[in-house]
């Protein structure tokens, strides 16, 4: 893989894709170690950037370049000089100057990570930015489901909830149709963002995958979930029906919630997913969230081997020719 | 890396000669095989730990004849380097990880290193960075095929199966059944070859 930056799935290959699982497979061995730390990113300065709040991607993030033997510095919006009006840019230019290799940035902006990347010499990982797209969180996803069903290409992925909002669904289904998996995205018709399917098509076409209908869109989930091999739950937050997207959470939850009953109308064995923070009872029951199909908490370890994985290639050496 | 395009001989200086057959190959084994077993006495908590990717197979070789003399089974690890490596700030790219394997807790073991070819002591020294974290062995050695020379780190074998002066730009090849379809030692030159890996 040879790229600076990691700021979405919408420009990666196939072959970058399997590479980055590959490596992921090799981080899992590291973590399963009685030692899991390597030398790799030794001397390598990477900058946690969090304009957001998030709990297990900073960790995760934090944790995976421990490992490598990377230093880690934790900056957050409140407590920085963000409250004195830095601009975004000059924050990060401070970053490089005192030395950042690496920055992980999460942004309530859509399209701020870019911003920073063509600023920077430093590589951007985009951690999360507004609507638009949580690239690690994607490639987390597709390694549990490869690694849980064998392979990604041909399977149906079902997602379920506030899409339009979701960084997490628009990522995951670059990633998911660039292997070859068909990607149906389902939730309220007010909470469906309209031409994302027709800009993934032309997308994948660019990139020579001719996958037949790559993504659908719908607002039955029965229809959705229907010979499914993964269902992933999206949170669907109160903000929503403040802005008179959602008439309340319970009917959202009779409607589009998975319970046991509807996850019965997927494919046998079928794997449940969810991102995170759930809100149980609402977009997942209980039940549903720890039973046997569920590899949420599998989602949350595979996470420290992705991030891992994408910082080992990230880190690829600039100081000169190839030897 | 494809090595052998670059040694197409094209010129009066370039040569490549066989070094050890595979006959000499077996019997370089038995003996490392037997030395092992004397110099450990015996096989107890011995395990064969393979640097890829050739020293994997070789690992195989030597457990399966200790097996033949001893009745015992020795463990066999697998090990890969990549992420100990010294020069990865000097790739432009990342090189591929491979799956590391190691059979069982590392403390209190006698591990024996395996490879094909030493050479500067560089990936030993990785080899060995990597193995701490598997538990404190009591002991490390290290079983090579052939020695070449040009240390750069003091570092040394304790089994070895040829001893070979060479020089810098000559390359030590060391072919295997299970990946090169074929057991032999190959020493060759090209006069633009330049360095080479081991």
């Amino acid at each position: 893989m040879r790229r600076k930056d990691v700021l979405d799935l919408d420009d990666f290959t196939p072959d970058e894709l399997r590479e980055v699982l590959e490596t992921t497979a090799a981080m899992k061995e590291v973590l399963a170690r009685p030692i899991r730390r390597v030398p790799p990113l030794r001397g390598k300065t990477i900058v946690n950037c969090f304009y957001e709040a998030s709990t297990r991607t900073r960790v995760s993030f934090e944790l995976a370049a421990k490992n490598l033997s990377a230093d880690v510095v934790n900056i957050t919006a409140s407590g920085s000089s963000v409250e004195k009006g830095e601009t975004l840019i000059d924050t990060t230019r401070t970053l490089q100057a005192l030395g950042a290799d690496m920055v992980i940035m999460r942004h309530g902006a859509s399209g701020a990570p870019y911003l920073v990347a063509r600023e920077l010499d430093a590589s951007i990982i985009n951690a999360g930015d507004g609507w638009h797209a949580h690239p690690t969180q994607a490639l987390l996803d597709l390694f549990t489901v490869q690694s849980r069903l064998g392979s990604i290409e041909g399977r149906r992925v079902a997602i379920v909830g506030d899409i339009l909002h979701s960084r997490v669904a628009r990522s995951a289904t670059w990633g998911f149709t660039t292997l070859g998996a068909q990607v149906v995205l389902c939730a309220p018709p007010t909470l469906l963002p309209i031409g994302f399917a027709d800009a993934v098509s032309t997308g994948l076409r660019a990139k020579g995958i001719s996958t037949p209908c790559p993504v659908t869109m719908t607002h039955d989930v029965d229809e959705a979930l229907r010979d499914a091999d993964v269902v992933m739950a999206l949170r669907v937050q109160r903000e929503r029906m403040d802005a008179g997207l959602l008439p309340s959470l319970r009917e959202y939850s009779r409607e589009w919630g998975i319970t046991r009953e509807r996850i019965a109308k997927a494919r046998f064995g079928a794997l449940v997913m969810h991102p995170g923070p759930m809100n149980e009872g609402v977009e997942i029951s209980p039940e549903v969230a720890y039973g046997p199909q569920s590899v949420i908490e599998a989602q949350v370890t595979n996470g420290v081997a992705v991030r891992m994985a994408v910082m080992y290639l990230l880190a690829g050496g600039r100081a000169g020719p190839a030897v | 890396m494809d090595v052998r395009n670059a040694l197409e001989p094209s010129s009066e200086d370039a040569f490549e000669k066989q070094i050890l057959d595979a006959d000499g190959l077996r019997r370089a084994l038995t003996r490392i095989a037997h030395e092992i077993l004397e110099r450990n006495g015996g096989s107890e908590d011995l395990i064969l730990v393979g640097m890829r990717s050739r020293g994997v197979p070789l690992a195989h070789r030597l457990s399966s004849l200790i097996g033949q003399f001893e009745g015992a089974l020795v463990p066999v690890g697998e090990l890969d380097i990549t992420m100990f490596r010294d020069d990865l700030e000097l790739r432009l790219t990342r090189p591929a990880i491979q799956p590391t394997v190691i059979p069982r807790d590392l403390t209190g073991t006698t591990v024996v290193l395996v490879d094909d070819v030493l050479y500067t002591g560089r990936t030993v020294r990785a080899a060995m960075d990597a193995l701490l974290s598997f538990g404190r062995a009591r002991q490390i050695q290290l079983a090579v095929i052939v020695d070449r020379g040009h240390r750069e780190l003091p570092i040394r074998a304790d089994y070895v199966g040829k001893n070979l002066p060479t020089a810098r730009h000559e390359l030590v090849e060391v072919r295997l059944r299970e990946v090169d379809g074929i057991d032999e030692v190959m020493l060759s030159s090209h006069p633009r070859s330049g360095t080479n890996q081991a």
